[in-house]
């Protein structure tokens, strides 16, 4: 027997969040998988991949800008919308929720972090691979 | 993306510690004992020991209840209709708590309000699930093994996973030895903590077992009425689909009523005055329950009265001792469990920041305690208000005409609002009242009431049957 998930159903490859949209909400993955990828002048950029329990958009919540990815279902999922009211409403009256979503802020700077610093040393490796050339024929 | 001052969380942990200020504050070891595994018991150890390690405090946490979850019936099981409120399901998500599928029994996105003169149904604001129907227990009695988790349950296992102890044994009482509280075990010897808090409900006599700085625990209560049908799923799909039925229906002694599908089963929940056997075979038989109740349905052997909390202890604390959950403060007649969760997290918040005494409670604590009582001095009246007026037709024909014109179109969805928060606990009683003083609330609903006083004026739609699958603003004659 098939029981519940809450949240709203999204079927595979529906957009749940377009970069560049004004948000409301952060959302929470209840059931499935959904994609987070950027978009660019070269095409989609794939970020990550969040699972249940994982949130996404909780930066419209904090600030009053566009949408900086788009989230994208990967099979089906069920994904919670968490409203912007009811969440302020309640780190007015528990400081200390606020806490728990920081922690998954860090977490995820954390791994930025450890992004840009592979990215970086790539990008130095590259750079050295194609000087190298013009140094032996000095 | 804009990255988060690094002193943010420090400044908030370091802040709030006031270590010496109220005498009696928790140190490196500390030993506190929770007794009852309900939602308010396992809240309370879950966000404790949490925030304890967030400060770097070590302490041991032992919950006491001699329930198990996995048992079906009575054995196993909170006596609760067992709805998860939006506003509470949302809350918890963003605190990394999710409900699986194995305990949420059925997403609930919409009401259907049940009068004498007809129904409507109230989609949620968003449309999608985010209210949960679960089971506190393991299901009925008699349904054997079930293939599904309790609510309950899962919240004591997701406290014993933060580090929480589970203890069997049985409570029988709590003294005091040399100011520190012992709990009283059946013939066996007491154990003595640095705090007890006490998590339950209003059906346990150990809050009035306490002996000696006790804290006033003068909790009003009333009964209530829950019973589980039995019936398959795909008849409760097509019948209730995925909304809470409710009934607001001019039966003497009926407050209201509540059908909640669950899975393979339907809770009916009653409210009212000296509820007996008369009262909810009169409310069965009523046309608006007829019409949705599944028609196979089989009343099953499981049913029970159990008293609810309607006002909490004047001071549900005391030096090293503090009563979360129903047994203290909860909010009237819907959402205890949300009331359960924001009670014991601000009894666990004090206890690391503040310390265990007295006074420690009274100025961090009560607040949170307070703001739900006062809440619920505007829930009796207008409760009180909505029972003086349901009796009249004109009133019933003129909220159900309002509520109809307003699901079929997509803005100024006042009535509905106001319903949908008054039923579903999404927010307070004070936001409740403050909607319904809005004067565009006030001349919808004159210009309804007019209407209504003709009867057979309600402006509704005939279907030819209520139909789980029907479209938000259908109506029923």
């Amino acid at each position: 027997m098939r029981r519940a998930a809450l949240g709203k159903r999204w079927a595979d490859g529906e957009v749940i969040v377009r970069q560049g949209e004004v948000g409301n909400s952060m959302y929470v993955v209840q059931a499935g998988e959904v994609e987070v990828l950027r978009e660019t002048e070269d095409g989609e950029v794939h970020l990550a991949d969040l699972g249940a329990g994982d949130f996404f958009g909780e930066m419209s919540i904090f600030e009053h800008e566009v949408r900086s990815a788009t989230v994208r279902a990967r099979g089906e999922a069920h994904v919670l919308t968490v409203d912007k009211r009811t969440l302020l409403k309640r780190i007015k009256e528990d400081p200390f929720l606020a806490v728990s979503i920081l922690q998954t802020m860090s977490n995820r700077i954390r791994e930025i972090n450890a992004e840009l610093v592979r990215a970086r040393a790539a990008a130095a490796a590259s750079t050295a691979t194609t000087k190298s050339p013009e140094l032996e024929t000095r | 993306m804009r990255i988060a001052r690094r002193s943010t969380v420090e400044e908030l942990l370091t802040a709030l510690p006031e270590e010496g200020t109220t005498g009696l504050s928790l140190e490196d070891g500390a030993r506190i004992a929770v007794v009852g595994g309900g939602p308010a018991g396992s809240f309370f150890s879950y966000f404790l020991l949490d925030i304890a390690e967030a400060v770097d405090l070590p302490v041991t946490v032992d919950i006491f209840e001699p329930r198990h979850f996995t048992h079906s019936g009575p054995a196993g099981c909170n006596h609760c209709g067992g709805i998860i409120s939006e506003s509470l399901v949302q809350v918890l998500a963003a605190e990394g708590i999710r409900l699986p599928r194995s305990v949420v029994q059925r997403g609930i996105e919409s009401y259907v309000v049940h009068m004498d003169e007809g129904s409507v149904r109230i989609e949620s604001p968003v449309h999608e699930q985010r209210i949960a129907s679960v089971f506190r227990g393991n299901g009925p009695r008699g349904g054997g093994d079930m293939p599904w988790d309790s609510f309950d349950g899962y919240l004591l296992g997701m406290a014993a996973d933060r580090g929480a102890r589970l203890e069997r044994r049985l409570v029988s009482g709590l003294d005091w030895v040399d100011g520190l509280p012992q709990l009283r075990h059946p013939g066996e010897e007491g154990s003595t903590y640095d705090l007890v808090a006490l998590a339950v409900g209003v059906n346990s006599n150990l809050p009035h077992l306490v002996r000696g700085s006790e804290p006033e625990s003068t909790t009003r209560t009333t009964r209530t009425y829950i019973c589980e049908f039995q019936a398959d799923q795909q008849t409760i799909r097509e019948t209730l689909g995925s909304s809470m039925h409710v009934f607001l229906s001019d039966i003497p002694r009926l407050e209201f009523a509540a059908l909640i599908p669950k899975g393979e089963y339907v809770t009916l929940v009653v409210l009212g005055d000296d509820i007996d056997q008369p009262l909810i075979s009169a409310f069965l038989a009523s046309p608006g329950v007829r019409r949705c109740m599944p028609e196979h349905a089989i009343p099953t052997v499981c049913n029970c009265a159990p008293l609810i909390n309607i006002r909490g202890p004047r001071r549900p604390y005391a030096d090293r001792l503090v009563l979360v959950g129903d047994c203290g403060v909860t909010r009237l007649y819907k959402d205890g469990i949300g009331a359960a969760y924001r009670t014991a997290k601000a009894a666990a918040e004090t206890v690391v920041f503040h310390g265990v005494s007295a006074e420690a409670f009274e100025h961090n604590y009560w607040p949170a305690c307070k703001a739900i009582e006062r809440d619920n001095a505007i829930g009796k009246f207008m409760f009180g208000f909505t029972r003086t007026f349901k009796v009249l037709g004109f009133w019933r024909r003129g909220v159900l005409r309002m509520t109809i014109r307003e699901q079929r179109k997509e803005r100024s969805r006042r009535m509905s609002a106001v319903l949908w928060n008054l039923f579903t606990g999404s927010a307070s009683y004070r936001e409740i009242l403050m909607n319904t003083l809005h004067p565009a609330f006030v001349a919808g609903m004159l210009w309804n009431l007019a209407l209504g006083i003709r009867p057979g004026g309600n402006g509704r739609r005939k279907t030819g049957g209520m139909n789980a699958q029907g479209r938000a603003g259908q109506a029923v004659g």
